[in-house]
């Protein structure tokens, strides 16, 4: 498939500015970043915070400019401001504060937001405030305001406000960061949703390994270079380097490398409950039989 | 607290009054503050008191509430009441004299009731626009009723984009207020007591925090709106057209006939001579 | 000897209007000084309008508090003196910071205690040592400072007040792993150091198990147990019954019940279902 995202040796650095004003030094937050995405992919790009990784998401939609190399969206150079309009339709962007993002005093204003910008006539907007309200579950709330809603509702409708644009890719920039529990659940699962029944390109910013666990491909980011590239299992079987970088893994995955640090031949990649479980009864019961 | 406050508050509903065309309203609404001001006498602030009883009715909105919106301006209503009752000069014998120079007359307590009675009608009357009406379709009755001074380069979009922004922000501002106050009380912050200087000064731990997370606030929505491409008001489209029926202009006939009654009612019903002054 | 005492507490809001509800429900609970305990519940349990009734920022509809003996609410307590008892930490706190030096803003609280200079700074150093700012950042202004690191002098200034009782409304939520940890860490080993009373509200229930002795689960504006960890946690399928998250590691223990293999019902940490899975391996059974 065609790359929907191609960030080449992108660098970004912003002066680090003295008393007076004057540039002492340049603080490199992106060094020499080149990736690719997938029309089609779920990745979550993982790291702590001052990692890097929303300066790179703010790169996916032309917010940021790269001080050398070159981003393209769908083959459009994000430095072309006459497309500008383009890249932005075409990769949508959610925040971490839903209530920062959310414009009108009720959810479908806010929801045809966009469209109104883009000049979509009314019966058109009415069509796709609709079927985007819908498709985050959040229909029902059609003509609540958002002060009345629960974080994770608040942020389902500022999702909705961006696949009302229909992009072809989304790039959610730490969206569970403020949520509860509930909430978190709410936001992945709609977030999976877009991206296995819509097909559309989801791009996950978090510091949560539980959420990238989830996605297709996880990249890792530390001090502004990409430090792993690769499918979720290679990613958390990296236990000691994860750490290194202030990173977690998933409690399954240390209890299996407690084990094997204990002498048991064990898998270390077991990244959900379930499959661990299922790794242990195996191996419990086969214990019992050889007894 | 905070919270209490009523006026302006939006009460969905799907009432005549909420179906009107918000345009007509505000027409509608400044039309009822001219005929307030016009009325003279008591028969027409009754006609005119019947008439918004009539109406709030209709909007099925809760009289209970309306006097809740009356608490905030009291004071206004009380100050108006007591500069009526003793700056008033009557012709005949005053009713009080107290040393000589502190005199109430009849006609100052029937000019401070008139006033008081005014205001109150002023105030339950325009709010029925913002009960009955939802913010959004509020300032979009603004931005097309200003259109024309567009060609002005008036900047009535931006204008509109303001006030819709504001209203959004209101409940949320409220509540950090409400949070930071409780966080700095946490700490020891005497913010009830004290004479006023004291009372400003201890306030500061409560504004700067607010401002710094206003600003903070005000630029990620920015960054969020053009994500959304949005760039002013060229070329912009609306999902909600305001359409105007029959029933706005049978409701806008109501109101010029209501005026062309209460003048009709100063001009024949006698005079009942009501001086007075407002503050 | 109990430092906090709730008699039949019950907070009700918009008394008298149709958005009347109750949050907190007919709450009798004591804590004991010097107990680490941490609060669980769902957004809207009650949780957070409870310990606001700890420091008085909060009156109950109903029912009496006792903070170290005494009835906040009686006419000759005067309520700031139980705000600087039971220090309380909102969420996000680095919300509050508003002075122009980390120094000054960690001062605010024991200013408004009325201490001397003298001691106003030796509570700030102290407090800017516990939670890990160095004396070279105390000059800075706090706008400057990293998420983290405004986190941690929200909580110094708190901390600063010296309170018997510091309560803690999910004092890590939204930061990295790292910044967790350096929070959390801190907090934990200044209750060791000064024997505290710590009361931990958080919705990461590996939080909860790492750091509190005792746990309180708050539900639909009830007290659902209040008990040791060990023993709230053996209770796990009530817990997941009320619609709250286990550690991943008691969900693998669970699931593994239910598959007939009994690890015990007492596993939420990484370290003891290591250890039973080991002995059940060499011997059949955890027994």
């Amino acid at each position: 498939m065609s790359d929907i995202i191609k960030a080449e040796n992108v660098i970004f650095e912003y002066p680090v500015l003295d008393d007076e004003g004057k540039e002492i030094a340049r603080n490199r937050v992106l060094d020499d970043v080149s990736l690719s995405i997938p029309e089609g992919q779920f990745l979550a790009v993982l790291g702590h915070n001052g990692s890097g990784k929303s300066t790179l998401a703010k790169h996916f939609n032309g917010i940021l400019l790269p001080e050398s190399g070159k981003v393209t969206v769908d083959g459009i150079d994000t430095a072309d401001e006459k497309r500008i309009y383009d890249i932005r339709q075409t990769v949508g962007m959610v925040f971490q504060n839903p209530d920062n993002q959310i414009v009108a005093t009720i959810v479908e204003e806010d929801v045809a937001f966009a469209l109104e910008n883009l000049g979509v006539p009314p019966d058109e907007i009415r069509k796709r405030v609709d079927e985007a309200l819908k498709t985050v579950d959040m229909y029902e709330y059609r003509e609540h305001s958002p002060h009345q809603l629960s974080g994770g509702q608040k942020q389902r409708v500022a999702i909705a406000g961006i696949i009302a644009m229909r992009p072809r890719c989304i790039v959610l920039d730490e969206p569970t960061a403020m949520l509860d529990p509930k909430g978190r659940k709410e936001i992945m699962k709609t977030v999976k949703y877009l991206n296995r029944e819509h097909g559309i390109t989801a791009v996950l910013i978090t510091h949560y390994m539980e959420e990238a666990a989830q996605a297709d491909r996880v990249v890792v980011i530390d001090k502004g270079k990409i430090l792993l590239d690769d499918v979720p299992k290679k990613i958390f079987s990296q236990v000691e380097l994860l750490k290194s970088v202030g990173l977690d893994v998933p409690q399954t995955v240390e209890l299996m490398y407690g084990l094997r640090k204990s002498g048991l031949d064990v898998p270390i990649d077991l990244l959900s409950e379930d499959e661990c479980a299922d790794y242990l009864f195996e191996m419990l019961s086969a214990g019992e039989n050889g007894k | 607290m905070l919270k209490d406050i009523t006026i302006g508050q939006f009460f969905p509903g799907n009432s005549l009054i909420h179906r009107l065309d918000s345009r007509f309203k505000i027409i509608m609404d400044i039309a009822y503050v001219v005929m307030l001001f016009l009325t003279s006498n008591y028969i027409g602030l009754a006609a005119a008191g019947l008439f918004m009883i009539l109406i709030y009715v209709m909007s099925g909105v809760g009289l209970g509430l309306v006097f809740k919106s009356l608490r905030p301006i009291m004071p206004l209503i009380a100050i108006t009441c007591i500069l009526n009752l003793f700056f008033i000069k009557g012709d005949g014998e005053p009713l009080v004299n107290l040393w000589g120079f502190i005199t109430i007359y009849t006609e100052g307590i029937t000019t401070s009731v008139f006033m008081a009675v005014r205001i109150m009608f002023l105030i339950i009357g325009m709010s029925l626009l913002t009960y009955t009406t939802s913010p959004i379709a509020l300032t979009d009755a603004i931005e097309r009723l200003l259109s024309p001074l567009k060609k002005l380069h008036f900047p009535v979009h931006e204008l509109a984009m303001m006030m819709t922004i504001a209203l959004r922000f209101i409940p949320t501002l409220i509540e950090e207020t409400d949070k930071i106050m409780a966080a700095q009380k946490a700490r020891g912050a005497n913010l009830d007591t004290g004479g006023l200087i004291k009372k400003a000064k201890a306030l500061i731990p409560v504004l700067i925090p607010l401002f710094v997370s206003a600003f903070k606030r005000a630029n990620e929505l920015a960054l969020a709106m053009e994500c959304r491409c949005y760039r002013g008001g060229e070329g912009r489209t609306r999902m909600k057209q305001l359409h105007s029926g029959a029933k706005d202009y049978i409701a806008l006939l109501i109101m010029a006939l209501m005026i062309a009654e209460l003048v009709l009612l100063n001009i024949y019903v006698p005079y009942l001579g009501i001086p007075y002054i407002t503050p | 000897m109990n430092i906090i005492e709730l008699k039949n507490i019950t907070y009700k809001y918009s008394v008298g209007t149709p958005f009347e509800a109750v949050a907190v429900d007919n709450v009798t609970l004591t804590v004991e000084k010097g107990e680490f305990c941490g609060i669980i519940g769902h957004t809207g349990s009650g949780k957070s309008t409870l310990i606001q009734h700890l420091n008085g920022l909060v009156k109950p509809t109903l029912g009496e508090v006792y903070i170290d003996g005494q009835n906040i609410w009686s006419k000759d307590t005067d309520i700031r003196e139980i705000r600087f008892k039971a220090g309380l930490v909102f969420q996000y706190s680095e919300h509050q910071l508003f002075e122009e030096s980390v120094y000054k803003d960690i001062a605010y609280g024991p200013k408004n205690m009325g201490l001397s200079e003298e001691e106003t700074d030796k509570r700030v150093h102290y407090a800017a040592q516990s939670m890990g700012i160095g004396d070279e950042l105390l000059e800075r202004s706090p706008f400057d400072l990293s998420g983290g690191q405004k986190r941690r002098v929200a909580l110094a200034g708190v901390i600063a007040m010296e309170p018997e009782i510091l309560i803690l409304d999910e004092p890590a939520a939204g930061l990295d792993p790292i910044g967790r940890e350096s929070v959390l860490s801190r907090i934990s080993d200044y209750h060791k150091k000064n024997g505290t009373t710590i009361l931990l509200v958080s919705h990461s229930m590996e939080d909860i198990v790492k750091y509190a002795e005792k746990v309180l689960v708050m539900n639909k504006g009830k007290v659902f147990c209040h008990a040791p960890t060990d023993e709230v946690f053996a209770r796990q399928d009530e817990i997941v019954g009320i619609g709250l998250d286990v550690p991943q590691i008691t969900k693998v223990t669970m699931k593994l019940k239910e598959k007939g293999i009994d690890l015990g019902s007492d596993i939420y940490t990484v370290e003891r279902a290591k250890e039973r899975i080991l002995q059940y391996k060499a011997k059949g059974s955890i027994c």
